[in-house]
Formats: structure tokens, sequence, C-alpha cells
């Protein structure tokens, strides 16, 4: 698994979450709660999605490194390369 | 025999469109059953009936918009059952308003199958036993074959929600809310937010307009709440995972149960209490709408089955496939701003509802605990209650209650 096809997954349920987003035109470094307007249920149902898809458990205390895309991108990219040293 | 009529789906709804029959004559339903979705101001609803028995006959075609209270299918019940030659002792009542499609026109059987695949015209299909499980093929009902073969999808691929397993409008709707979501769609598919406006504002006008609302406030200190969840959330996959507005609507139907007054609907002057409490949870539409469908018997959920609930409730209701038992149930509304929103709301009464309670996002403000002044996680609750029902003694009191409720989340 790439950072680019982390990229991928991550946009992907983002754009599940928020279909009319242009998630091109969203600025990497903003929260992503005031960009798409995800509430708490959302974002809940993102980590969720996220946890199934690429099999990183995501604790509740490290949600605010996921509120940014390139953060989110960031964190998901370093659990992977962790999972696949341990 | 009885009529099955167009439900009216709450006080601002005059008519509806037919979209979808998941039944055809010869059926056998039991209460609760889904057999028709209607569409809307409040997007397509899943119809669900309330009696048991034989569907005898289809009474309104597809893509036909109908008032409220018309017939739109006869169905003979288990106690009449027996004979079946007997015609019927009496006519049925007249319905309210003339229905386009006069009942004695006989109804054009539905296939009861289809391919899988697009392909063969569905006449070209043989005819096959009704029931789940036949390999290779997908029972599907009739509007949704024609928008999976609008738009190309395999309904092979999909898990029917219907009865018996039958692929839904809405099932292949929302296949296609996943897979090809053009850029530009700007809502679930099934909602109509114009209309939802315009259904909002009888509401809320109505609303204004005969209910003489009083409106109180109560700060509650949830730290220990907040705590609790994050020690009960740390050992938990995402899927298991509480959220603060799932506490806030345990504690409200709690509270409710112990007042009344507050539970139940208020027409034509008159109070009727409901007997159970059947928490309408206001749902944002993205886009810019609201809807508060039921989560049923909140009072009498277990907090992780409420979750549950809730969560289904808001993933259904913002893609379109609500039931309608879940719009005309509820008997008090709870509406939570989360996170992000501000510290208070002063709701609006949906009629014939009587109370409305409010949940501001959680804010840390310095607060005094035995003697000492230190920061802690405050939460605003609101009341909006019918006064014509209630007074504010009263309203203070099921207020407090629900403060009390909320931070005790884990007394069972």
């Amino acid at each position: 698994m790439t950072d680019i096809d982390v990229r991928k997954v991550v946009q992907e349920e983002l754009n599940n979450i928020a279909p009319e987003a242009d998630l091109a035109s969203i600025d990497p470094g903003a929260d992503l709660r005031e960009a798409l307007d995800i509430d708490s249920m959302d974002f809940l149902n993102f980590v969720t999605a996220i946890h199934h898809r690429l099999g990183v458990d995501i604790p509740e205390l490290d949600y605010p490194k996921l509120v940014t895309l390139d953060g989110a991108i960031a964190y998901l990219t370093a659990k992977l390369g962790a999972n696949r040293r341990s | 025999m009885v009529e099955f009529r167009m439900p009216s789906l709450g006080a601002d709804m005059e008519a509806g469109t037919l979209v979808e029959w998941l039944v055809k004559p010869g059926d056998q339903v039991k209460r609760g059953d889904i057999v028709a979705v209607v569409e809307t101001q409040k997007g397509a609803i899943e119809i669900e009936i309330f009696e048991a028995g034989r569907i005898e006959q289809i009474l309104v075609d597809l893509d036909t918009k109908v008032p409220v209270g018309t017939p739109l299918a006869r169905i003979r019940t288990e106690r009449e059952a027996q004979p079946a030659a007997a015609a019927p002792a009496a006519p049925p009542p007249a319905p309210p308003a003339p229905s386009p499609a006069p009942p004695a026109v006989p109804v054009r059987p539905r296939a009861p199958m289809v391919p899988a695949r697009p392909g063969p015209a569905p006449s070209a299909a043989p005819p096959l036993p009704a029931g789940p499980g036949v390999a290779g093929r997908a029972r599907a009902s009739p509007a949704a074959r024609r928008l999976a073969e609008r738009h190309g999808v395999d309904l092979s691929a999909i898990t029917g929600s219907g009865p018996g397993g039958a692929i839904t409008h809405a099932d292949v709707a929302g296949r296609l809310g996943g897979i090809t979501a053009p850029p530009d769609r700007k809502r679930a598919l099934g909602l109509d937010l114009d209309a939802m406006r315009t259904a909002i504002a009888a509401a809320m006008a109505r609303s204004k307009r005969e209910i003489p609302h009083y409106y109180l406030e109560h700060q509650v200190d949830v730290t220990a709440c907040e705590q609790w969840l994050a020690r009960t959330n740390a050992t938990r996959a995402p899927d298991n995972r509480l959220l603060i507005g799932a506490l806030a609507i345990r504690s409200v139907a709690l509270a409710a149960r112990r007042f009344p007054a507050f539970n139940g609907f208020c027409r034509d002057g008159k109070f009727e209490p409901a007997a159970a409490v059947h928490v309408g949870v206001a749902i944002a539409i993205r886009g810019g709408g609201l809807a508060a469908p039921a989560l049923h018997h909140a009072d009498q959920l277990p907090l992780d089955q409420l979750m549950t609930g809730m969560r289904d409730l808001v993933q259904r209701m913002r893609s379109g496939r609500i039931r309608s038992s879940e719009i005309s149930d509820p008997t008090i509304t709870v509406s939570s701003l989360g996170e992000r929103g501000v510290e208070a709301l002063y709701g609006i009464i949906y009629p014939p509802q009587v109370a409305i309670v409010g949940f501001g996002k959680v804010v840390t403000r310095p607060w005094v605990v035995d003697g000492a002044i230190g920061p802690r996680s405050v939460v605003t609750i609101t009341l909006s209650a019918d006064h014509r029902v209630s007074d504010g003694h009263a309203g203070a009191l099921f207020l407090a209650e629900i403060g009390k409720q909320l931070q005790e989340p884990d007394k069972p």
C-alpha cells in the first residue's frame, strides 16, 4: 500500500460522505469538518470505513490527527508502515 | 376486506406519489411489512402495512400522485380469509378524494422475478416461484428494475432489503449513489430539498401560529459523561463506538417516560399522552434539509442498541430510505447541534408534538466544583414546550431530570 493508495482510499471515503464536494479543490491543510461540513456521525462513519478498508486501528485519541487531508494520509501511511514492520 | 390507504406522514403532507409496489395481488403480508414506496416532500418513504392478510387488488398504478387517504390496495385480512367467495357485507367507505385509478380496473400483474442481468425483456423471463434463494436470479421490484436498466446496474450484485430479499428502488439508488455519483450530485437520491423546505416551512409556520411555546435552558456539567465515553470507546472498534448524541437521546427518552406531559400529541387543543417514547432525531440533510424520524422505544433500548439504531436512522434518512412509521411516530423531538455548532438552540415544536429538546455543543468553561473553580465540559440543554399542555414549573423539572440522566451514562 503506497502513499497514493492511501490517498485514494481516504478520498473515496470522504466522497461517500460528501458526494457533492470537489476534493481536489480542498486545501489539504484545512479542517475537513469545516471544509466538508462533516458532523461527528459522519466522522465516525469515515473512521469506521477506513478501519475496515486499511485494517488500521484508529483510537479516538488520534482523531485530531485525521482532521486534515494531509494529516490523515500521513497518519494512516505511518500506521500501515508500523503494521508491516511488526 | 380492508383498504390500505395513502398514509398521512406528518401534518404538512397532502399527497404522495406511488413510485414502487413491493407486493402484488395474492401476496401474504404481515403487520410491519414494507409494501410500497411513496415519494413525498420528505423524500422516498417506505410504507409499512398495519394489517395482516393477503393483497387482493392494487388500486393505484406506479408514478401516480394521489391525496392522503386514497385507497392504494385492498387487503383480505386474516379474520375474513374464509370464505373467499362471500361478498363484502358492506361497501368500503368512500375515499375522501377521487382515485385516479378506479378500483374496478384490473391490475397488470407484476413479473415475480427478473433476470439477474439486464438482457431479455421481462416478458421473456419464465415465471418463477416467489421467494429468495433462487440461484442466479434476483427478485426486484419493477421500479428497481427500471432504474437498474437505465444505469446498467447488475442486480445480482445487490442485496435486496425488501420482503423476501427483494431488491427495491432504494437498494438500486443506494448502489448508484455509492459508485457512480457524478461530481455535481448535491443530494441523496429520492430527496427533493426544495420540496423538503416547503414542508418544513408549512410545519413550522403552523407550529408558530398554533402552539404557545415557552422556553427554558439548563447548563449541565458533562465532564464525567465525556470521561466515561472516552474510557468506553478506548477499547472498542469504530463500529461499536458511542457518540454523546446517543446519550442525549437516551437521557431525554428516560426523562420523557417520567414526565408524560412532554411526550405525546396535542390535537384540536386536547393533549393525548403517548404510551411509548419514540424520540424524533433531528437530522440535517446535506445541502440544506432537515427531518426528525423516530427512534422507536428509545427509552427501552440498551445504549449500544440505541447508538446502532441512531446510526442506521441517520444513514437511511440521508440516503432517502426512511419508513412511514418513522416519519409519523415521533412523540418528542431531540435536536443536537454536535461539536461544531453553537452553545444553545431553541427548537420549534413539530406539530402535533408538544416538546422539543435542544443540545448545544459541549464547551469547556470555568465551573465551580466543591468550592473550587476548574475547567469543565458544559452543555446547554434547552426545552421548548407547549403551554397548552404544561407550564414552566413542570418543564423545569423535566429539563433537570434530563440533565441528571445525562450525568449518569452508565446507569442501566
